[in-house]
């Protein structure tokens, strides 16, 4: 009896599934739960892998809920990729629609902030602009520049205290307060820095990201938020060393 | 504002930002090429104790998944009515 | 075929270990024993940051082993073109001393399956690894070794036994080979045939590099002893025991440690090295 690759893979993923025939344990017996072996290695290391990439979820829905959670995900969105760093990247939308979680609506988002954390862990290096370059600038070319940001740089909007909870969770932070926060992720050097912000300021960073005029994106802000402080959002970009050129071209 | 008004205005707010900055201590950070890493790994090991662990069907439908509430934050209220708790759950999903 | 000159051996006559980030101080400030490391390809593949930067540092010290743990040779589809320009591409910067994958399959159906799984030893399969393994070397312009797995069970329509199999892929590609001394005992108990009489019979002229690691104990439906390859723990002692056959009758190959989950302090792992350079210094006079 042969055994094809297609029939051990739906066996490997649906465990309600018979062992292929054709598998024995070299004394001509059945296999058994040898192939159990590799069902679990493909479930348990998985399972690790999105527990690595999602602390703070498993932290709050704790490690058995969490395995069960995974196993759901991992059957329905299996690695598409060979590069297990990056896999999971369903997983925010997957707990979005996960009806037996959708009272803790936080998950999604947060779900969502740790991707962005481990996106930009991995994003490629680049050197801040020198800030002479910007001191260099006339008032007009400030406004009427464009700013290339990092490829580390990523920002999520919520309707959440996102930023509490992770904080609350990972780095024993305060309890997590009740308004809600968007957060802009940088990495100045190796390690991504989480920063809650106004929706004003996420919204000017996005402009900014989306390659809109310093004047611009400062007015989009200001219409949201007349409170919006142009000065502590430059400061941040700066300090995540998220701005990489200016383009003062028209 | 004219238009002028508003790049001083806009200019003034990034020259504080890079005082700021300068004069904050980012010259002292060094390239620390030591840290934890953020996401799983590729490995070729196979998992520990694995014929018996993980492997069993599930059927998460229905009631079987509602969770309870639990936690420091429990009951609290955000933005209206929504509740949850945002610190761990302290019981599993029932199986 | 390359040229037929060839030796397998590209990395150091001695011991190494499989790098893990949490060693980067203690390896960098007091690597005892070890003259070079192992890393997984694909867990250098990012676009930058961190893991990247320790590469770099840890290559201007130590010779570097690539292998490979997501290309599915034995996959029944063609290989990934997109993760074959990636091999390259980490090969180009790095230039590490040697290359290695694995006699297994993990994608399928454009799922990866992230495991080792097994494969039949039918003519089929022959062909299929032969020309994955020519397009794989084509595609990074060096040779690699070809490491055997440790097996759970058989597949019945098996017509070569591994040994015989390996060699015969080694000869038509003109591949190394990796010898898992771990996975031999670990395969050898679990399909109930003689690990010396493996090594015996092992193409040992072509083997680069040897690899060591610990394995869990189960047991099967039967009761009969299943062990599994768990690389958490120490080396057990029948396996060391196992190598000073190989290298009695291999000569003195680099021997690397693979410590992959439950990862012990740097002190420990140097321990293990240090028992393989126990090991490989009466072969190497």
């Amino acid at each position: 009896m042969n055994v094809t690759q297609t029939g051990f893979h739906e066996a490997l993923l649906d465990p309600s599934r018979p062992v292929p025939k054709g598998l024995s344990n070299g004394q001509g017996d059945p296999a058994g739960r040898r192939f159990s072996v590799y069902r679990n290695n493909v479930v348990l290391s998985l399972t690790s892998a999105l527990e690595t990439a999602f602390p703070a979820i498993a932290k709050l829905v704790g490690p058995e809920n969490f395995s069960k959670v995974a196993r759901l995900f991992l059957a329905r969105h299996p690695p598409s990729s060979p590069l297990i760093m990056y896999y999971g990247e369903e997983f925010p939308d997957f707990l979005e629609g996960f009806e037996p979680l959708r009272r803790y609506g936080h998950l999604p988002d947060l779900a969502r902030l740790e991707q962005a954390r481990r996106e930009s862990y991995h994003a490629a290096d680049s050197t801040p602009v020198d800030i002479q370059e910007i001191q260099s600038l006339t008032p007009d070319q400030i406004s009427e520049s464009r700013y290339e940001l990092a490829p580390t740089v990523r920002i999520i909007h919520s309707s959440w205290p996102i930023y509490d909870i992770w904080s609350y969770n990972i780095e024993n932070g305060p309890e997590p307060g009740t308004r809600s926060q968007n957060v802009i992720v940088t990495r100045p050097f190796f390690d991504p820095i989480s920063t809650p912000v106004s929706n004003a300021t996420a919204k000017f960073a996005e402009a900014i990201q989306n390659g809109m005029k310093m004047g611009d994106a400062h007015d989009l802000a200001t219409e949201l938020d007349s409170d919006f402080n142009l000065s502590e959002a430059f400061g941040l970009l700066l300090r995540g060393h998220a701005i990489i050129s200016i383009n003062t071209g028209v | 504002m004219s238009k002028a008004m508003k790049s001083i205005a806009i200019a003034g707010a990034v020259t504080a930002a890079l005082a700021a900055h300068t004069s904050t201590a980012v010259a002292a950070e060094k390239e620390k090429c030591f840290g934890i890493s953020l996401a799983g790994q590729n490995d070729c090991a196979a998992g520990e104790g694995t014929t018996c662990a993980g492997t069993s069907t599930v059927d998460y439908q229905g009631n079987a998944w509602t969770l309870v509430d639990a936690g420091t934050c429990e009951g609290m209220e955000i933005e209206g009515d929504r509740m949850g708790s945002l610190t761990a759950l302290d019981r599993d999903l029932p199986s | 075929m390359l040229d037929t000159l060839y030796t397998p051996i590209s990395l150091p006559m001695s011991p190494g270990v499989g790098y893990k980030p949490q060693h980067f101080s203690d390896i960098m400030e007091n690597p005892g024993p070890v003259e070079w490391l192992e890393i997984h390809a694909e867990n250098y593949m990012g676009a930058g940051g961190r893991p990247l930067a320790q590469l770099r540092h840890l290559s201007e010290k130590f010779a570097i082993s690539v292998h490979g743990v997501g290309l599915s040779i034995g996959g029944e589809e063609p290989l990934n073109e997109e993760h074959l320009s990636r091999l390259r591409h980490l090969c180009d910067w790095l230039k590490p001393a040697s290359f290695s994958e694995h006699l297994a399959w993990s994608t399928h159906d454009s799922h990866f399956l992230n495991d080792l799984l097994p494969l039949p030893y039918t003519k089929k399969t022959l062909n299929r690894i032969i020309e994955h393994i020519n397009r794989l070397q084509e595609a990074i312009g060096r040779r690699m070794l070809l490491e055997n797995p440790s097996s759970y069970l058989a597949f019945e329509e098996s017509e070569y036994g591994e040994t015989e199999f390996l060699d015969e892929i080694a000869k038509r590609t003109g591949c190394g080979l990796l010898l898992d001394v771990n996975n031999v005992f670990v395969s050898a108990t679990n399909l109930k045939v003689s690990a010396r009489e493996y090594i015996n019979s092992f193409p040992l002229t072509r083997v680069g590099e040897i690899h060591l690691g610990g394995h869990d104990k189960d047991v099967d439906d039967y009761g009969e002893p299943l062990l599994i390859d768990s690389h958490n723990q120490k080396v057990a002692d029948s396996v060391w025991t196992l190598l000073d056959h190989t290298l009695g009758l291999s000569g003195p190959r680099p021997i690397l440690i693979e410590w992959d989950s439950s990862i012990p302090e740097w002190t420990e792992l140097a321990n293990e090295a240090r028992r393989a350079e126990s090991a490989l210094s009466p072969v190497r006079a």
